[in-house]
């Protein structure tokens, strides 16, 4: 373990460097895969199934191949049969193979049924309306509960699908966890609260839809520019799925136009590469919005109830979770999803000696759930943190004391963590690092709590309020997540950093550099940052869970700490000093004597002169923790009485990500995770008819936030350091996003006195809550 | 049906093949400018703003064919001698590029607030910057970028 080190005499890391890819982006060099020539390419398009379920029992593309400009149709009768998930997980996927690329019985209205690749865009889409379908409608399962009623409607009643729990009753997966006796904790306890709280379908919405670009190498490879978070698994599954040898596939992720889980998804580079292996020629698919919205993937909606007994001094003594999580037509991500809303959240309150959890993911023919920022800690949150703001309510408490008393502090554990993992056990740890103290006075203190709480200012028909939450997340997945980086020195004494890690738009190349060149003793610049090429980089699972500035960054260290020793040892041969008393600073290697030798002097030797070797190394990191990231967040809301409409007035996230290699980076996940949890809050929602159809797939239909609809998000990251972190960073990009919810929920009670347990919280839904309490009185 | 008009892209004037149907932004990627994006097609995200004649639009929004004898102005052709628009370089400077998607219709678009409005609150800015959608940031730094920017061009302390 290393030593505590103070951040602020880091040389690169903590300090604001620019991002290494910022240049090429504000300048719009051709950087994301869409940019990509697409000159004699084949364009190409989907249609869509517009049942909620039904068998086709024919389909008829004669018509479509005989456009002129049509080069294929695919569908079920002319694709692989192979049954794969499409979740971008490490192997196996803990995830059911319960899908084809293309299925004769479709699940969601949206899910494709067909592909044309044509000459341009406008042959293809006008193609796939000539493709004639003929289906057997089915009965549809359109919610959680018609799911689990006795005799539903079996939606994936097909032989060949594996990994589900139990078909015959739509359940996909099931957690269930007892720690001690929480019914009789909660019965012997002097307060008990019982809430329920239900979260919406939304859609991440990066600005960059899913696009892929497929071509054949000179070499007849298969290579796939693709913006994805998983390169090395859109390698692995694409593979099988095209029973293609692994090694006879190429991922390349250029720049991602966001991705937020939605790309930790297999959606289009298994269309596309078949495209291109059928015809010989490049491909592309690009999704829609409207596709983007209703055939890509979702935020699970879930069904949590939360109980919890506590004593008369607000200490907790029990804590009951129980999950339903509704992953849609498919099963992707439905067991992990589920397992964190219960493993994310439960650890934070570790003083209740008895804690249950109950985990069920089930079917429907609704748009498909994925990984989604937040991860299932967002749903579980909700909940959560509403109940333990019910809490302080009974016990006449202020909110912010009932949490003092409950969270996990360092040198503290949970069960929890050894008892929930993902698609196997968790494992055990102590936290190392817990800033949640410092970050609640702060937060205390910015809002104004101690003068808003209560106070019910009125302006108006508008009421102000305030509430708050508090979280924990992980970094990476321990026992899984594995990041490997390759760095090897150039003549200048500059530094190729090679990386698995896959930088959408996070930073991650940018701070997984400043690692390297701290340890280097180099400036940022001197570290040429190549990642995510699957012919190029080492492996990395990828850009999700947390991982990458935990998992990868400890890679991109080992790997650092292995390039020093070899140049110490060259500098100590060439300085006549003993290599112990040797240090890397200003791009030299200088000894215990003050004698030095520069990095360009110890690279030329090494590259050209005596005792000849590419200074170079490899390494790789898997957690054996996953040490959790906290935050204290805060929001000051105006609730309108005459309207029922909310408005964030103020916002403060101060969280503990350790120490922030990049502070602007870390600022920047913290601001930009809150504002999309604002917009979760408050007005996104998929809204689906009787049928099962999106009836909102625009963005102006579907509302996310703009800069007028935000206050000034303020994002306070406090000083602290995580012992396992590479310089004592953990992880800090989906924590923000469970916040909101809870958060604007609390303030809206503490505003105008109404619980609001349905998301999103529009003026409609808070208005009839309004309304329902004036008529009880 | 294919015609030609005449468009002045980045202040060079050249004939380009339009269709009837096509919007300027497909015209414009089909060019080459690869820096105007293709988020939404319905003029809600903001991703393909450029200036036309000096005006930010949403290029997915206006017919090519009505654009003949216009100029318009992309990310690429914001430059001068080489040195970054300050708008560009403030964006660097205070961490408002993570993906990155947005920032070249951003850009346009607070170029066009400064032609306007050399003094611009903070509400001015996010006011402006309302039809520009961005996933990643919350907009926290990209107000500042439009902010540090305007006192540069101004050749305030930030400059």
């Amino acid at each position: 373990m290393p030593d505590p080190v103070d951040p602020r005499r880091f040389a690169v890391v903590g300090h604001n460097e620019p991002k290494v890819d910022a240049y090429a982006l504000v300048t719009g060099k051709p950087v994301f895969a869409g940019d990509a020539s697409s000159d004699g390419a084949l364009h190409i398009a989907f249609l869509a199934s517009t049942h909620a379920h039904a068998r086709i029992t024919s389909i008829d593309t004669s018509r479509a191949e005989a456009l002129d400009g049509v080069s294929l149709v695919l569908t079920h009768e002319n694709t692989p049969a192979t049954m794969y998930t499409t979740a971008g997980q490490g192997f196996p996927e803990p995830s059911p193979y319960d899908t084809r690329m293309f299925n004769p019985t479709v699940r969601f209205v949206g899910e494709r049924v067909a592909a044309v690749a044509a000459e341009t865009p406008e042959i293809a889409r006008a193609a796939t309306k000539l493709i004639d379908v003929a289906y057997e409608t089915l009965p549809a399962v359109l919610s959680i509960d018609e799911a689990l009623a006795p005799d539903a409607p079996i939606i994936h009643g097909e032989d060949e699908a594996t990994g589900i729990h139990d078909a015959a009753r739509n359940i996909v997966s099931v957690v269930d966890v007892d720690i001690g006796d929480v019914e009789a904790g909660i019965a012997g306890s002097a307060v008990a609260v019982d809430t329920t709280c239900e979260t919406q379908y939304a859609q991440h919405v990066p600005i960059e839809p899913h696009v892929v670009r497929a071509y054949l190498d000179n070499d007849g490879r298969l290579v796939l520019l693709t913006s994805t978070q998983v390169p090395f698994h859109v390698r692995r599954i694409v593979a099988r799925v095209l029973d293609l040898p692994v090694h006879r596939i190429r991922v390349i992720k250029p720049r991602v136009g966001g991705g937020f889980g939605v790309k930790q998804e297999i959606l289009l580079e298994d269309v596309t590469g078949l495209v291109t292996l059928r015809t010989g020629r490049p491909a592309v698919a690009e999704l829609s919005r409207p596709e983007e919205f209703v055939s890509s993937r979702t935020r699970h909606p879930m069904r949590v109830r939360v109980r919890l007994g506590a004593t008369d001094d607000g200490t907790l003594r029990a804590v009951a979770m129980d999950v339903i999580s509704n992953t849609g037509a498919y099963g992707s991500h439905g067991l992990t999803v589920m397992s964190n809303a219960g493993s994310k959240t439960l650890p934070l309150y570790n003083r209740a000696p008895d804690v249950r959890y109950r985990g069920r993911t089930v079917y429907t023919n609704l748009p498909v759930g994925g990984a989604y920022r937040g991860y299932g800690a967002t749903q579980g949150y909700f909940a959560l943190e509403t109940a333990m703001d019910e809490l302080a309510v009974k016990l006449d408490m202020d909110p912010v004391e009932v949490r003092r008393r409950n969270h996990i502090r360092v040198g503290e554990t949970s069960p929890i963590f050894a008892a929930i993992g993902e698609g196997k056990p968790g494992v055990e740890q102590t936290v190392g690092s817990c800033e949640l103290e410092r970050c609640l006075d702060i937060g205390v203190e910015e809002i104004g709590w101690a003068d808003k709480r209560g106070a019910r200012r009125r302006d108006g028909p508008w009421v102000h309020g305030v509430g708050m939450s508090i979280h924990m997340q992980g970094s990476g997945i321990a026992d899984v997540d594995m990041g490997a980086a390759t760095i090897k020195m150039n003549d200048d004494g500059s530094f190729n950093l090679l990386i698995g890690a896959t930088d959408l738009g996070t930073g991650s190349d940018t701070i997984l550099g400043q690692i390297a060149a701290e340890v280097l003793g180099v400036p940022l610049a001197k570290i040429v940052v190549y990642s995510s090429d699957t012919d190029m980089t080492p492996f990395d699972v990828g850009a999700y869970a947390s991982s990458t500035t935990y998992v990868s960054g400890n890679a991109v260290r080992r790997a650092a700490e292995q390039v020093r020793a070899q140049i110490t040892a060259v500098a100590s041969a060439m300085l006549e000093e003993d290599a112990g008393g040797i240090s890397l600073r200003g791009e030299a290697a200088i000894g215990a004597s003050g004698n030095r030798v520069t990095l360009e002097e110890i690279a030329l030797r090494s590259l050209y002169g005596s005792d000849q070797e590419q200074i170079g190394a490899t390494a790789s990191f898997v957690g054996d923790e996953s040490p959790p990231p906290f935050l204290a967040s805060f929001a000051e809301v105006a609730v309108d009485t005459e309207t029922g409409q909310v408005r964030v007035v103020d916002y403060v996230a101060v969280a503990d990500c350790g120490v922030a290699i990049n502070p602007h980076a870390a600022e920047g996940q913290v601001e930009g995770a809150i504002a999309n949890g604002i917009g979760y809050a408050l007005t996104e929602e998929m809204l689906i008819s009787g049928h099962g159809r999106v009836r909102n797939p625009t963005l102006f239909d579907y509302k996310i936030p703009a800069a007028p609809d935000l206050p000034r998000i303020r994002a306070i990251l406090v000083d602290s350091y995580e012992p396992t972190g590479p310089m004592g960073a953990k992880s800090v990009a989906e924590i923000g996003i469970n916040a909101p919810i809870p958060t604007i929920a609390n303030a809206i009670y503490d505003a105008v006195g109404v619980r609001l347990r349905n998301s999103p919280f529009t003026a409609e839904r808070v208005l009839a809550a309004l309304d329902a309490v004036a008529s009880e009185d | 049906m294919s015609t030609t008009i005449t468009l002045t892209i980045n202040g060079t004037e050249r004939p380009v093949a339009v269709e009837l149907g096509d919007s300027l932004l497909e015209v414009l990627r089909r060019e080459g400018f690869t820096s105007v994006k293709h988020g939404c097609d319905t003029g809600d995200c903001g991703a393909c703003a450029v200036l036309l004649d000096g005006d930010a639009v949403d290029s997915c929004m206006i017919l090519a064919i009505s654009t003949d004898g216009r100029a318009v102005t992309t990310v690429e052709g914001v430059e001068t001698d080489g040195h970054l628009h300050p708008l560009q370089q403030a964006m660097i400077d205070t961490g408002a590029v993570q993906c990155g998607f947005c920032t070249p219709g951003t850009v346009m678009t607070g170029i066009d607030l400064l032609s306007r409005n050399t003094d611009p609150t903070q509400d001015d800015v996010k006011t402006a910057l309302a039809g520009n959608l961005c996933r990643c940031t919350g907009y926290v730094k990209q107000v500042d970028a439009v902010l540090a920017a305007a006192r540069q061009m101004k050749g305030g302390p930030d400059a």
